[in-house]
């Protein structure tokens, strides 16, 4: 699904990502954990075309497709989605807004026709009754006053009405109380299949107790200093981060 | 409809109205004085009241400066050069009062207003005015059978003349300013329109304002009078081709609501704003002015300004009658190299009178955006309210927005209000949408359209999808 070769990130012509390389294959959760600066986000970022994230080498493909050529927009369309970390406001723009022109993007994109207004709105009152979120929120500018945690499950609304191949969550988990924290996991969850594939971008063990994960990578530095099952996030929530920073020399994720 | 595909395939296009209709016409020689007046009068058949109603204001005007408060920028006009009549000739072996000339239909057609009243715009009555002259007026007949009168100012002059001599200049007189002058001197044509008392106008009346001949300025009175307890809906719109030269619109709109009467006016405004580097484009000057005579009468504009190279106008209300109610709602849009100095004057005379401000303005480009709006309560005013919100919304770094609110409060049991906010669109914002598979263009739409939500709601439905699409033109290339 996603695989990343030796890839590195410049960030204002400082390099965060120095050669990072990740495989990714459909069916499988991946949890990408990595003390403060790590390079976490940037890596997010640089997979979903953020302005500002110059990639100065490697390769990431999606699907076997070169994601790196594509423009931010593209990526989403076919299949790419990134759940961010601060979700912005967009005063005026009202959720169900957002989300009809981001769910006819993509089918337009796969040859579809446009959800009617009448499927568009059963499905997402469908989906937010699943979030448990108030439908209120549909007609209320996106993020605009939004609490931290109904921004983080607009995050997963959306990716349940967008249906991607690859989420790409950012710190979807911070913030969030236990109710919340295990609303936004059902949707996770939710989104397992064989034909998908998700990266949580996590600090904590927390998430990872409610969507397992099938391997774990440590970040630091801007290189992926360890990876391994589940019982390395296990291992991390025990010993914290240092043992594994010192480590320098990189190793291989799989 | 399908807005985001209109609006995807409007954003590869550019002005879309710049088009020349090839029609012969009557001009009068460039240049500015007396006989230029008596000519205009005596092809307009005027009665020598109006004529010397004209040649005051001229003489007015020729003692006037031209203002320089307003916060724009352009070279000195010569008004000498310009032509201040041109109409289109009618073609060999049509007579006055037969058909229109099958080259303005397709114009009107073209512009999408067909003047045909079978293909007519359901539920709206169109008086369309081609430079100097009011072409066509549909749905006259029906408008009639309710006491309604709605024709050209010209006609309204033949055959209403007392109506026209009593209201004519009641508002914005002709020393009122400038330009309001220069209009009352030279004033061509335009609408007239009076709804009886209690009478309900059962369509929407419309002008479309269309330039077409080089080198002229376009000079037209638009007077609207609501008798007691009536209720009429105004629509205005406006082009004019693509010219290398600037050309001037100086306009003026009276109107009067008399007890009890509502007026509701709404313009969109998409005059030939100039190209990329600022050359070209509509100077429109316009004084539009609106009364709440009688008690309880209410009058409300609302406009979309997206065209002309500079827009310097203020629709205002004179709230004279007690428990009156004013309203101005606006979006204004300076791309590239536009300017526009807009606003409105709220001026409150009867007691418990009310207005409400909202205005946006959205600047992109070089486009230079100011908010001038004066809120004045006079004394005896007891009761009077007002509130005020402009908001700013810029879009790149090169653009500017500026607010110059006045206010003067002479009565001390008003209660004035003023907000104001500026916003940036980010590239978070983009970023955000483009992470949803929206592109850029589409997002700035959609933050524009959303920024300007509560102005459109204000909009009869058809004028609304028509200011949308416009935006959605007017701020091509506007993101980098």
């Amino acid at each position: 699904m996603l695989n990343i070769d030796n890839l590195q990130v410049a960030v204002s012509g400082n390099e965060i990502l120095h050669g990072i390389t990740l495989h990714l294959p459909a069916g499988e959760v991946h949890a990408l954990m990595g003390p403060n600066g790590s390079g976490k986000s940037t890596l997010a970022c640089a997979l979903a075309g953020k302005p500002g994230y110059q990639v100065t080498g490697g390769t990431a493909t999606f699907r076997g497709t070169d994601l790196l050529a594509q423009l931010p927009e593209a990526r989403a369309r076919a299949g790419l989605f990134l759940g961010f970390q601060y979700p912005v406001e967009l005063p005026g723009v009202s959720n169900a807004m957002l989300l009809k022109q981001a769910v006819n993007a993509r089918r337009r994109q796969r040859g579809e026709t446009e959800m009617d207004a009448m499927d568009f709105l059963v499905a997402v009152k469908e989906r937010m009754a699943f979030m448990e979120m108030d439908e209120t929120l549909l007609e209320r500018g996106v993020n605009e006053g939004f609490s931290g945690g109904e921004k983080k499950r607009n995050e997963i609304l959306q990716m349940l009405m967008l249906e991607p191949d690859l989420a790409i969550l950012d710190e979807t988990d911070s913030g969030l109380d236990i109710d919340a924290l295990q609303v936004v996991a059902r949707g996770i969850n939710h989104l397992r299949s064989p034909s998908r594939a998700v990266l949580l971008i996590t600090h904590y063990q927390r998430l990872l107790d409610h969507v397992a994960p099938d391997r774990v990578h440590v970040l630091a530095d801007g290189r992926i200093v360890r990876s391994g099952g589940p019982e390395l996030a296990k291992e991390l929530e025990a010993r914290g981060y240092g043992w594994l920073t010192g480590d320098v020399a990189g190793v291989e994720a799989r | 409809m399908n807005s985001k595909q209109s609006v995807e395939a409007l954003l590869a296009k550019e002005y879309r109205d710049g088009f020349v209709t090839p029609i012969d016409e009557d001009r009068v020689p460039p240049g500015l004085n007396e006989a230029v007046i008596r000519l205009i009068s005596e092809k307009k058949g005027e009665p020598d009241w109006l004529l010397a109603w004209r040649l005051a204001a001229f003489r007015h005007w020729q003692t006037m400066v031209e203002p320089t408060w307003a916060w724009v920028h352009y070279p000195p006009i010569d008004y000498q050069a310009i032509t201040y009549y041109s109409a289109p000739k009618r073609r060999a072996g049509t007579r006055s009062g037969d058909a229109i000339d099958p080259e303005l239909l397709r114009t009107y057609d073209k512009l999408g207003i067909p003047l045909a009243e079978r293909e007519a715009l359901a539920g709206v009555a169109v008086d369309a005015v081609f430079d100097s002259v009011s072409v066509a007026t549909t749905f006259k007949d029906r408008l009639a059978e309710e006491g309604i009168l709605f024709c050209s100012f010209s006609e309204a002059v033949r055959s209403h003349p007392e109506l026209v001599r009593r209201y004519l200049g009641s508002v914005v007189g002709p020393a009122d300013n400038f330009f309001a002058a220069l209009n009352a001197a030279v004033f061509t044509d335009g609408s007239f329109c009076y709804i009886p008392p209690k009478v309900r106008c059962p369509m929407e009346l419309s002008t479309y304002f269309r330039i077409n001949a080089a080198a002229t300025g376009q000079f037209e009175r638009t007077l609207i009078i609501a008798d007691r307890g009536s209720q009429v809906s105004y629509l205005e719109g406006c082009t004019a081709p693509m010219r290398d030269e600037n050309q001037l619109h100086a306009a003026v709109v009276e109107l009067i609501a008399e007890e009890e009467a509502r007026i509701k006016y709404s313009t969109v405004q998409n005059w030939y704003p100039g190209d990329a580097e600022g050359k070209g484009g509509i100077y429109n000057f316009v004084t539009k002015r609106g009364e709440c005579r009688g008690a309880r009468s209410r009058i409300s504009w609302t406009q979309v300004e997206t065209g002309s190279a500079i827009t310097w106008k203020y629709p205002s209300c004179i709230l004279r009658g007690d428990d009156s109610v004013g309203e101005f709602h606006s979006v204004a849009l300076t791309h590239h190299h536009q300017q526009a100095d807009t606003g409105t004057k709220m001026v409150h005379l009867g007691r418990n009178t009310r207005s409400t401000i909202l205005a946006k303005g959205i600047s992109a480009g070089r486009g230079q955006n100011s908010y001038r709006g004066l809120v004045k309560v006079a004394k005896g005013a007891t009761g009077a309210r007002n509130y005020s919100q402009c908001d700013s919304l810029l879009i790149g770094d090169t653009c500017g927005a500026h607010t110059f609110p006045y206010i003067e409060v002479k009565e001390p049991s008003a209660r004035v209000e003023h907000e104001a906010s500026t916003s940036k669109i980010g590239e978070d914002q983009l970023f955000y949408c483009q992470a949803r598979g929206i592109a850029p263009e589409e997002a700035v739409s959609m933050l524009v359209n959303g920024f300007c939500k509560e102005v459109f709601r204000e909009l009869p439905m058809e004028f609304a999808v028509e200011a949308r699409k416009l935006l959605g033109v007017s701020l091509e290339d506007a993101i980098g």
